[in-house]
């Protein structure tokens, strides 16, 4: 009998994240080394030996590529999780929370929040965050009110997609009272980038989004039963409504954390779950989980490093690059979808 | 005290009530069937007995507990249910289905110890389904979903098992397959069942009781002798177009209207051909003469607009052959069947003959 792994014991699950890890170690050296100034590996040993420095080496190293690698790698992880829990709550692997208009809802609560606040509260990170949250989970509330109207998943996307447009024109709308200061801020962070990111926004994202992707994981055991339906989970147990409502609350966290400190990143939520599932050959959500936050991370560093590389001096946005892969994969998701009958 | 009952039940949706007085009993190991016509509220009840509806009024109490009063894992080592929703995992094994139903057994984060795996394995073998463990659920038929459901139910241990429509989507070898493995798992596991079933015939032979639902309050409960008795099919589901044979536990298409035009001569099942063809043919038809007991008599009852009936075990009367000739002349046409005669229904073998010297005898 053909034997086709997929617990914690069978060797699938140890391969691929082995190889996930490893592939988002050597993205993390190449991060570092790679750039309009090259570090070889002998000058970054020795640079992290000797601590940092006021070299302009050193300045790289630690305060530019250093940060920008960790958050591109802890926010593609959580907009992984982000999508990979939204696609467990409507049971549907083409949601995310850039097609369903959700990381739209961030960006324009934050955009409000940079242009009318931007003298009244202190814009850090954490605040941003707050602001990216408030957006997400209007959206989703949104969201959540048709999905009860439209059992069509099809349907719910255009839906999501239109969202999307209101809240950009929304944003724009609002930019014409912004201050010229305030545009230049806006422009640059609704673009999508992880450049320009300090230890500030690593530590913000890593005390949001690892707490979260860790409860998320908590929740494999009713996500997998509820992946047979709302009666069936119900009869096996599980507490449907709060279940919910913690699915909700802990995805749209992730995207907004995403949003908030790097701009929309579009794609990554659907595509690297899918991916995730297919090298796993599983859908479990015990394995799908930490498997699809460290495709996440690869998939975010290894984006970042071509956005930032390959027209240099001149940076791509992270989402112009992550839409030229994801896009495709969604695609590709949706056609052999359709060809298999589901 | 049965092993479980309902109380004064009323079922419903947002507080309004479809059905009332809903008073049942089952022992363990029974087989309770819901029959009634789509929309009647089976489901309802159904929804309720498994606690995914609250009751309007009364109590569902499985061996003297409320359910109600029971915590969610409590109920989900009791019951289990199939439902009508179709699942569509995504790349998940057959065997990762049915482990779903060690979910009130498993720790927070859903280990699988090897007690959780045996009881796996032995819900799979239970229906047959060991062969298909490795299987992805989305590549099998319909016949082998409903058994991997059905083994994920078990997963769960129940004492009771709630089935909607469990039939619903399958041919009439895995509807007999399916019906045959729950008495089975009644007899020997004394697994307590109750379901819903479309098939009116099905139901009255995998169950012990019937619960007929129509109309506000539950029309008749009971064995199904007694429910099909006191709630006929044609009435149950506002059968017009055709009748229900409750002996045979089929279902006829309506009968041809009018005076009979052709005279079949049948007996031993041999009749019954032919009047399927009249049926079909919108010809109305007398048949004859036939024994209360043969299987012809059953079917003719249903199609034909004249029966001539003799009593069981008795040779046929000269009244009633006279009486057959009659209505055999008035017809114009006959069909000789081709029974076969014996000595109580030689007078079958007159009309033969007496309709070949007419020449209204048709090859």
């Amino acid at each position: 009998m053909e034997k086709r792994g997929s617990g914690f014991g069978s060797g699938r699950f140890w391969a691929v994240t082995g190889l996930l890890f490893a592939a988002l170690l050597s993205a993390l050296v190449i991060n570092l080394a790679v750039g309009t100034v090259r570090l070889s590996l002998s000058e970054i040993a020795a640079l992290i030996k000797n601590g940092a420095d006021a070299s302009t080496q050193s300045m790289i190293l630690f305060n530019v590529r250093m940060p920008r690698m960790l958050l591109a790698a802890i926010l593609g992880g959580a907009l992984a999780v982000s999508g990979f829990l939204l696609q467990s709550f409507f049971r549907n692997p083409i949601a995310g929370p850039f097609v369903l208009g959700i990381s739209s809802g961030a960006k324009m609560i934050v955009g409000l929040t940079m242009i009318f606040l931007s003298g009244v509260v202190a814009l850090d990170p954490a605040a941003l965050v707050a602001a990216a949250f408030l957006g997400s989970l209007l959206i989703t509330a949104l969201v959540l009110l048709f999905s009860q109207k439209v059992q069509n998943m099809e349907l719910l996307l255009v839906v999501g997609i239109m969202v999307g447009y209101i809240c950009s024109a929304v944003t724009d709308a609002a930019i014409a009272f912004a201050s010229e200061q305030d545009i230049v801020n806006l422009k640059y962070w609704s673009m999508g980038t992880f450049s320009g990111k300090g230890w500030d926004q690593v530590v913000t994202a890593a005390a949001v989004c690892l707490p979260a992707v860790l409860l998320s994981w908590l929740l494999s055991k009713p996500m997998g039963a509820y992946a047979l339906g709302e009666g069936y989970a119900k009869s096996m147990g599980v507490a449907v409504k709060p279940f919910r409502l913690a699915l909700i609350l802990l995805s749209s966290l992730l995207s907004a954390c995403v949003t908030a400190l790097a701009g929309p990143v579009s794609f990554v939520g659907i595509a690297v779950p899918h991916i995730t599932r297919r090298l796993l050959k599983s859908s479990r959500p015990a394995l799908v989980i930490p498997a699809a936050f460290l495709a996440g991370a690869v998939f975010c560093v290894f984006s970042d490093l071509i956005a930032r590389t390959v027209f240099a001096p001149t940076e791509l946005n992270i989402g112009t690059v992550t839409s030229v892969f994801g896009a495709p994969v969604v695609i590709w998701m949706m056609i052999d979808r359709r060809r298999r009958g589901a | 005290m049965s092993f479980f009952e309902t109380s004064g039940l009323a079922v419903g949706y947002n507080g309004k009530t479809l059905i009332r007085d809903i008073d049942l009993a089952l022992e363990r190991g029974g087989i309770l069937t819901l029959i009634g016509p789509n929309g009647s509220g089976k489901s309802t009840i159904l929804k309720t007995i498994a606690r995914q509806l609250a009751a309007i009024r009364g109590v569902v109490a499985v061996e003297g507990r409320d359910i109600a009063a029971m915590s969610a894992k409590e109920l989900a080592r009791r019951q289990a249910v199939v439902l009508t929703d179709r699942i569509r995992p995504e790349l998940a094994t057959a065997r990762e289905i049915v482990s779903l139903g060690r979910y009130p057994y498993t720790n927070a984060v859903g280990r699988m110890t090897p007690e959780d795996r045996r009881i796996v394995a032995r819900s799979l073998e239970l229906v047959n389904a060991a062969d298909l463990a490795q299987r992805d659920y989305m590549t099998l038929s319909d016949g082998q979903k409903q058994r991997v459901i059905l083994a994920r139910a078990l997963a769960q241990q129940p004492d009771l098992l709630v089935l909607d429509e469990p039939t619903a989507y399958l041919d009439v070898k895995h509807k007999a397959e399916l019906l045959s493995l729950l008495r089975e798992l009644a007899e020997n596991e004394g697994l307590t069942v109750i379901m819903s079933l479309h098939e009116i015939d099905l139901a009255a032979k995998a169950s012990d009781l019937l619960l007929c639902v129509k109309g506000e309050t539950a029309a008749a409960f009971g064995p199904p002798e007694q429910v099909l008795r006191e709630c006929p099919a044609e009435a149950l589901f506002g059968l017009e177009k055709g009748s229900y044979n409750a002996a045979l536990g089929s279902i006829e298409l309506e009968k041809p209207v009018g005076e009979p035009q052709v005279f079949v001569i049948g007996g031993a099942g041999a009749g019954i051909p032919v009047y399927r063809r009249l049926q079909r043919g919108r010809v109305p038809f007398a048949a004859g003469i036939l024994f209360e007991n043969d299987v012809d008599a059953y079917v003719a009852g249903s199609l034909a607009s004249k029966l001539i009936l003799s009593p069981a075990f008795e040779p046929v009367t000269e009244e009633l052959f006279t009486e057959a000739r009659g209505v055999m002349l008035a017809c114009g046409s006959v069909i000789d069947a081709g029974a076969p005669r014996g000595t109580l229904n030689e007078a079958n073998a007159r009309l033969a003959l007496l309709a070949a010297e007419r020449g209204i005898l048709n090859e």
